[in-house]
């Protein structure tokens, strides 16, 4: 069936900014999608409020909507632009959901706009538990015993009758956020609650728990014909228990036979026939491991995380196919991507195994319960490739840039085997570890079987490499055992360790015998059909299949890894705009990353794609094999920054900014050199090893200061240390993160905080614009709320920041792209408090405010080319008409146990824009996009610290002004009331109710604003008021500048008169 | 260690655990193992670790892309005068179940990547090494079969040997494997007796031309009365004794080799029976009726084929395993009409016989292994049957 050509113009949504259970594959998927849809002349209009997405590049749709994921703004947009049709599957649940609202409120029917792709019967059949329950029902798909409650007495009733444990999950929620498993009728009420407040239609599913039985997922693809395939099954090594999100996941399934593969691949052809649905779907299922009895566990009809996994697993580029059938085209009509030979509608045949793990956000959140249950908890993931499962399992683990490399990486060795029984029970992150120590110990397969429920077959695959541990610690190192070692990737540097030699002895031993690493291609058939995309993994003991390329100069661009708090999608937005600049240019590029869920490792970003970890070994036996001409690691945040040493070893230039550079502004001493010479003040301080010595430099700075640990991003280990015992604390934790670098300690200085991006081509510099966070200095800038143009700003300080930012890029030789961030006491008082010679997170922001391209300019200088030369005036570029705000975005609620407070290291996930002419319309929309829609309840409760308690008087008195009743902590209501505010005292939460915990827990607030006492005691009464307030879906401020803006937001706005901003004419 | 599997293992204690694993470290690729050579017909060597059998074999050398399903590939009869390449590289993962598609394994030789050490399954009753080696199958492990493979897609399907033998002389070796046909292999694979698989539906008589399993399964789960004759059955016996309708399966070699059974066949044509035929069978009812057929280049052998229903434009995913294919350049569309077609090559996947009530494809509706999308043709058979009743 040809293209239905009465599409013209399509309205694609995107999933807002990135949260737990939402992330930059979305991005991924929607940019293939718009392309795909651009590749057919069709207009496309793009809604995203994440400014940090690559789909929001005007080469990317056509007009670029960059405004709050509403009901409202997507009406008065579709009114504005008059679109068609609406591609609701890519947006992620977010998307799905809003689309979903306009239809069944009859907008879109009366505005002659119409969902193409699957149906709003579809959705409804695939997302509503009970019609979903019924189809499944109707066509003899088995679902576990399960019924819809709408309140916690019919929960308890029907928990009663299929007996505990029971599973709960909320109706309509991200990432399955407030679900879990009850044991008890006292756990299923405390869940219970939860899930039905967060839950778009209060509906929460009970069901039989089927925890410990094998979870296979299947990806699907079907057409408007009814053709349909699957793209690939995967298998959770986690059984059932553990959101597949946080589950160590293998393509394909590994455990399952036949007879069992395709009973539950014909069954995902039945669903996905019977709720007739034209695009991609994923079908989860439970399968029990001793019968062939299975449950359908859920349907996503739509893309989702699983399918981007599928996508890189396979080659099959599901969202561009998935967009091609919306607009009628059949399967078989739909070339395969990857072979340009065959068509869509086959499947693709794996030669190799896939392996991905999550990346938890642990080592952010370090009071967080590591716990892993049905809610997801993960930020990214890893994925890795190899032709044996356990070379893939390597692989994937140093590809986390966790500080683990191998099955030792975890220390349990101190635990008697007793201890090590019982916490065999913990699923968390480090299972696979207690794992690996107890099959060291000798422990029975069907002991850790009967406890974990983890197949054997995989707990066969762990012994394996433990037994390749052992084998390297106690025989001889022959090639034989050094060529299988490798085979199974263990890394040089392990193998060094294991067998007490050096890395680069194991390295040279290596390259002596030729055992060397070779690459094999992804090509969708299994070498069944010449394919022509070059995506590579590497594999020992094979024959090396990358063609050698030379015709055109080449260039590396290594990618950010996994995403995860401080360093996220914004990375990977500057990698592929730096991979299409160079290859503009007429470069040759390749792409190393391991991020799934990423635009960069898709198949046609860079002329070739390795999908490989980014340590300094991996990328070695590539730089051997390519022989690049250079490499590029400005954009790729610290992950890439942290391999430029290494490649400098392996003689590739690094392009761009020198390392020698880079070092300069991370060595405290070079760096305080280079200060002094460019006349720039910074706050005092110093670097020490040491707590003693960091309590030293710390008193004679005088308190408050900040500790941090350098080479980090997202500020990592940053803390505001207010006494001695904080630094002890502070440091304690630092050196629990292995650290091989010095730690800081700067004079804590309470001024605005400024940010400034700048392109140097060694001699010029172009400033974009400069940002400033409406949070005080103290809170981490990627937590901060950032506006351009800055607003606070005199003429002589803005002419400092440029002056200086001038003056550091030459001295620090910049080439390309350098971030700084400023203080400003005062009127004109200047002080720099970080460099960054690379790209930063708010590139991707700043890019799309001032409509200036900062990464291809960056990359062109890079090149060699001189910002004049580029149509551009050095210095600090005229401001735009707009302000434009980026709000950061949070996921505390998936977090049990995180403590919520902002503070010097980073906690946001993502981040939301609002742009409009005005300041007030601008901060309005960022906190509308960042999910804060007020008033609601019009109550609050305000408790702060003794420092601010002058200054909450006028923010409370402005929301008692808009008709808010406060209630506060004692001495709170009584500096309140002492301005002439009223408020209502409450008691604590240690004393008696009715107390602050009852009122929070009542559901009828809407804000509470919480400042915590600075340093490492903080109260522990703010940290349950917090968390409590989190988990029952209340906005928690904890910094009175964020309050401020809030109110003023608030005061001055009325969500149906907001003007939407075309970014692609800004 | 032969049918070790992970249930059986309980009472292995630590020390049997370290000579366990040193015994396993031996089988799999970390120095004592035996070495094992698959020599190809252009020279090429790749060396591996024994597995199975030790003893010499010469064979075609055929790829099969199945991620799953090794052991229905193993005793799948179509594989008799081949040795089987699986491109996936992890095989053996689950074990040897109860999912055999007939009596034995066919194949003259398996050649993998990595045999599994540890199956695990429900149903698994032991390993596939000590299945290969009661079958008395040779193979070759621990070669990098996606090399291989790439030889084969590039050169097209050539002859092979493996040996165990280190002192292997080329120049001998090379002439043999030239010399190598597959030849006639029906009579081989083929039941020497009928047999009934009692119903009490329609009447079916099944030519066993090397029949998966699967076939006769498949009718008799609709109720038939399944009669399995030798495929040098003469047409005259199976048409006296009055079948509903006529099932020709699936079978190994060249089908212009089959000289004898066209010409049963060609009887069989002529009658008013309705006749369903899968792979060798559909390509010996196409020679039978003036067609021709002609080898592939390097087969399809997988279970991601997809093949388009003429009648419907509608796509299935297929079972396949066939290294030839019926001509349509030259086809009489008054005899027969192309019924399916291959997606991705174009080639013939089914006909349909015009006047007559003879439908026959080249794919396995059958499946086991692979995607059971097309298992609505039996029921189509049925309905050619005049209904299931």
């Amino acid at each position: 069936m040809p293209r239905d050509n009465s599409i013209k113009k399509v309205l694609v949504i995107g999933s807002g900014p990135i949260v737990i259970g939402q992330a930059a594959e979305f991005d991924y998927a929607g940019t293939q999608a718009c392309r795909s849809l651009k590749e057919e002349n069709l207009e496309v209009v793009l809604l995203n409020s994440n400014p940090a997405t690559i789909m929001t590049d005007k080469d990317i749709a056509d007009k670029v909507y960059i405004e709050p994921l509403t009901v409202e703004v997507v009406e008065q947009l579709i009114q504005k632009e008059h679109p068609d049709s609406i591609l609701p599957t890519l947006g992620g649940q977010a998307g799905l959901n809003l689309a979903m609202e306009l239809e069944e409120s009859g907008f879109l029917r009366e505005n002659h706009v119409r969902l193409i792709g699957t149906t709003s019967e579809t959705i409804k059949k695939a997302e509503d538990r009970l019609e979903f329950k019924a189809t499944m029902e109707k066509i003899g798909e088995p679902v576990a015993a399960s019924l819809v409650v709408e309140s916690v007495e019919d929960g308890l009733a029907f928990a009663n009758q299929i007996g505990y444990p029971v599973v709960l999950r909320p109706a309509y929620t991200l990432g399955g956020s407030g679900g879990g498993i009850a044991h008890n009728s006292q756990q299923l009420v405390e869940i219970l609650e939860n899930g039905l407040r967060l839950s778009r239609v209060g509906q929460v599913l009970v069901e039989r728990c089927i925890a410990g039985w094998k979870e296979i997922e299947y990806e699907v693809m079907r057409d408007s014909n009814g053709n349909c395939i699957t793209v690939c099954n995967m298998e959770n090594i986690d059984p059932v228990g553990v959101h597949t999100g946080d589950s160590i996941v293998v393509a394909p399934s590994q455990t399952l036979g036949d007879k069992e593969y395709q009973m539950l691949r014909t069954s995902a052809l039945n669903i996905i026939s019977e709720l007739n649905i034209t695009g991609g779907c994923n079908v989860q299922y439970a399968l029990h491991p001793d019968s062939f009895e299975y449950c359908v566990i859920e349907v996503n009809p739509r893309v989702s995380r699983s399918s981007a996994l599928a996508s890189k697993a396979t080659g099959y580029p599901i969202a561009k196919v998935a967009a091609k059938i919306a607009l009628g085209y059949t399967l078989d009509e739909i070339k395969n991507a990857i072979t340009h030979k065959t068509y869509a509608s086959f499947e693709p045949m794996l030669d190799y195994c896939v392996v991905k793990i999550p990346r938890l956000p642990f080592d952010k959140f370090i009071s967080a319960k590591r716990t892993l249950t049905t809610q997801m908890k993960a930020t990214g993931e890893v994925m890795s490739i190899c032709d044996n499962f356990e070379g893939a399992l390597m692989k994937a683990i140093r590809s986390l840039e966790q500080h683990v490399d191998c099955l030792l990486s975890y220390d349990f060795s101190h635990l008697s085997m007793e201890e090590l029984e019982e916490q065999l029970v913990i699923v968390d992150d480090m299972r696979m570890w207690r794992i690996a120590e107890a099959l060291r110990r000798g422990m029975d397969y069907d002991k850790i079987y009967a406890v974990t429920r983890i197949d054997k077959w995989f707990i066969d695959k762990f012994a394996r490499i433990v037994e390749m541990e052992q084998a390297l610690q106690t025989q001889e190192l022959t090639p034989e055992l050094l060529a299988e070692a490798k085979r199974m990737e263990f890394p040089d540097s392990v193998i060094g360790r294991l067998t007490g030699k050096q890395e680069h002895e194991i390295h040279d031993l290596r390259h002596a015998n030729g055992i060397v690493a070779a690459y094999k291609m992804v090509d969708t058939c299994a070498a069944e059909f010449a394919a022509q995309t070059p995506y590579y993994y590497s594999v020992f003991g094979s024959e090396n299949e990358v063609e050698e390329t030379r015709e055109r100069k080449k260039v590396l661009v290594l990618g950010s890894g996994p995403i995860r708090i401080g360093q996220g999608i914004e990375f990977d937005f500057c990698s592929v705009h730096c991979t299409w600049a160079f290859s503009r240019e007429g470069y040759e590029t390749i792409i190393v990353n391991n991020n799934p869920e990423t635009v960069s490792t898709d198949f046609d970003i860079a002329d070739k794609l390795y999908f490989e970890p980014l340590t300094p070994e991996d990328v070695e036996s590539i730089v051997d094999i390519e022989k690049p001409d250079g490499a590029v690691v400005q954009f790729g945040g610290q992950t890439a920054i942290k391999l430029t040493e290494s490649l400098m070893k392996m003689g590739v230039p690094i392009l761009g900014t020198s390392a020698e550079n880079v070092d300069k502004a991370e060595d405290r001493e070079l760096f305080d050199k280079i200060l002094e010479e460019c006349r720039i003040p910074r706050p005092t301080g110093g670097t020490v090893f040491t707590a003693e010595e960091a309590k030293e430099v710390a008193n004679r700075l005088g308190y408050p200061v900040l500790v941090r640990p350098s080479y980090v991003l997202g500020g990592q280990g940053m803390q505001i240390a207010i006494n001695d015992h904080d630094i002890d604390e502070f440091i304690g934790i630092i050196n629990r993160i292995a650290q091989d670098h010095p730690i800081l300690v700067d004079k804590y200085l309470k001024g605005k905080e400024i940010e400034v991006d700048a392109v140097c081509d060694g001699e010029d510099i172009l400033i974009p614009g400069i940002m400033e966070h409406i949070e005080r200095a103290g809170i981490h800038s990627g937590d901060s709320i950032s506006v351009y143009p800055a607003q606070s700003l005199t003429k002589a300080a803005k002419e400092k920041i440029a002056e200086y930012t001038r003056r550091l890029a030459r001295s620090l030789h910049v080439i390309g792209l350098i971030n700084i961030q400023f203080i400003v006491c005062g009127e004109e008082d200047v002080y720099v408090i970080e460099v960054n010679p690379r790209s930063s997170r708010t590139v991707p922001y700043i890019s799309k405010v001032t409509g200036i391209p900062i990464v291809p300019l960056a990359t062109k200088v890079i090149i060699g080319s001189k910002i004049r030369e580029l149509g551009y005036t050095p210095g600090l570029q005229k401001e735009a008409e707009y302000f434009a705000i980026k709000m950061p975005v949070f996921s505390f609620e998936k977090i049990r146990g995180a403590d919520i407070s902002l503070g010097p290291e980073m906690k946001s996930t993502g981040e939301c824009l609002g742009i409009a002419r005005t300041f007030d319309e601008a901060l309005y929309k960022a906190f509308i996009g960042a999910g804060i829609r007020l008033p609601k309840f019009k109550n609050m409760i305000i408790s702060v610290r003794e420092d601010d308690k002058e200054e909450i008087v006028e923010i409370g008195r402005r929301f008692e002004k808009i008709g808010y009743r406060i209630f506060a902590t004692a001495g709170t209501a009584e500096a309140l009331r002492n301005g002439g505010v009223k408020a209502i005292p409450v008691r604590k939460i240690e004393q008696e109710s009715p107390n602050l915990l009852d009122l929070i827990l009542g559901h009828e607030i809407d804000l509470i604003i919480d400042t915590p006492a600075q340093g490492a005691d903080h109260s522990r009464d703010g940290f349950v008021i917090r968390r409590n307030a989190i988990e029952t879906g209340v906005n928690v401020l904890t910094a009175l500048d964020t309050a401020q803006a809030l109110i003023t937001s608030l005061e001055n706005t009325d969500i149906r008169k907001l003007t939407l901003v075309d970014i692609a004419t800004v | 260690m032969p049918f070790l599997c992970i249930g059986m293992r309980k009472k292995l204690l630590r020390a049997d655990f370290l000579v366990y694993r040193q015994l396993n470290m031996a089988q799999e690729g970390t120095g004592e193992q035996m070495k094992a050579f698959l020599i190809l017909e252009d020279g090429t060597v790749f060396t591996g670790s024994s597995i199975g059998s030790t003893r010499d074999m010469v064979s075609e050398i055929v790829f099969n892309t199945s991620m799953t399903g090794y052991l229905e590939v193993l005793t799948d009869p179509s594989y008799a005068g081949q040795a089987v390449v699986m491109t996936y590289p992890l095989i053996g993962n689950y074990g040897i179940t109860p999912d055999m598609e007939s009596v034995k394994a066919w194949p003259d030789g398996y050649i993998v990547r990595e045999l599994s050490r540890m199956p695990s399954n429900f149903r698994c009753e032991g390993t596939i090494q000590a299945f290969l080696e009661a079958q008395d199958i040779p193979g070759i492990a621990g070669i990098d079969t996606r090399a291989l493979t790439k030889i084969l897609r590039e050169k097209g399907t050539m002859n092979g040997m493996i040996t165990t033998n280190e002192a292997y002389r080329m120049e001998e070796i090379l002439p043999r494997l030239k010399a190598y046909k597959v030849g006639d292999v029906v009579s081989r694979v083929t039941c020497t007796e009928k047999k009934v698989l009692q119903g009490e539906g329609k009447k079916v008589a099944l030519l066993d031309l090397g029949a998966k399993d699967n076939i006769a399964r498949s009718l008799h789960r609709r109720g038939c009365e399944v009669t399995i004759y030798p495929a040098d059955t003469k047409a005259e016996e199976i048409i006296a004794s009055k079948p509903d309708g006529i099932m020709l399966s699936n079978g190994p070699g060249d089908p212009a080799a089959c000289v004898s059974i066209i010409e049963e066949l060609k009887k069989l044509y002529r009658t008013e029976i309705p006749i369903f035929a899968i792979c060798l069978g559909h390509q010996l009812m196409a020679l039978a009726s003036g067609a021709s057929t002609h080898k592939l280049k390097y087969g399809h052998r997988g279970g991601n084929h997809p093949v388009k229903d003429l009648r419907t434009g509608r796509v299935y995913i297929s079972s396949q395993n066939h290294g030839y294919v019926v001509d349509t350049e030259n086809l009489d569309t008054s005899v027969a009409v192309p019924a399916f077609v291959n997606v991705n090559d174009g080639t013939n996947e089914g006909l349909e016989y015009v006047g007559k009530n003879i439908f026959t494809v080249q794919f396995h509706p059958e499946a086991c292994p692979g995607p059971q999308d097309s298992a609505y043709l039996f029921d189509r058979f049925m309905e050619m049957m005049g209904g299931a009743e």
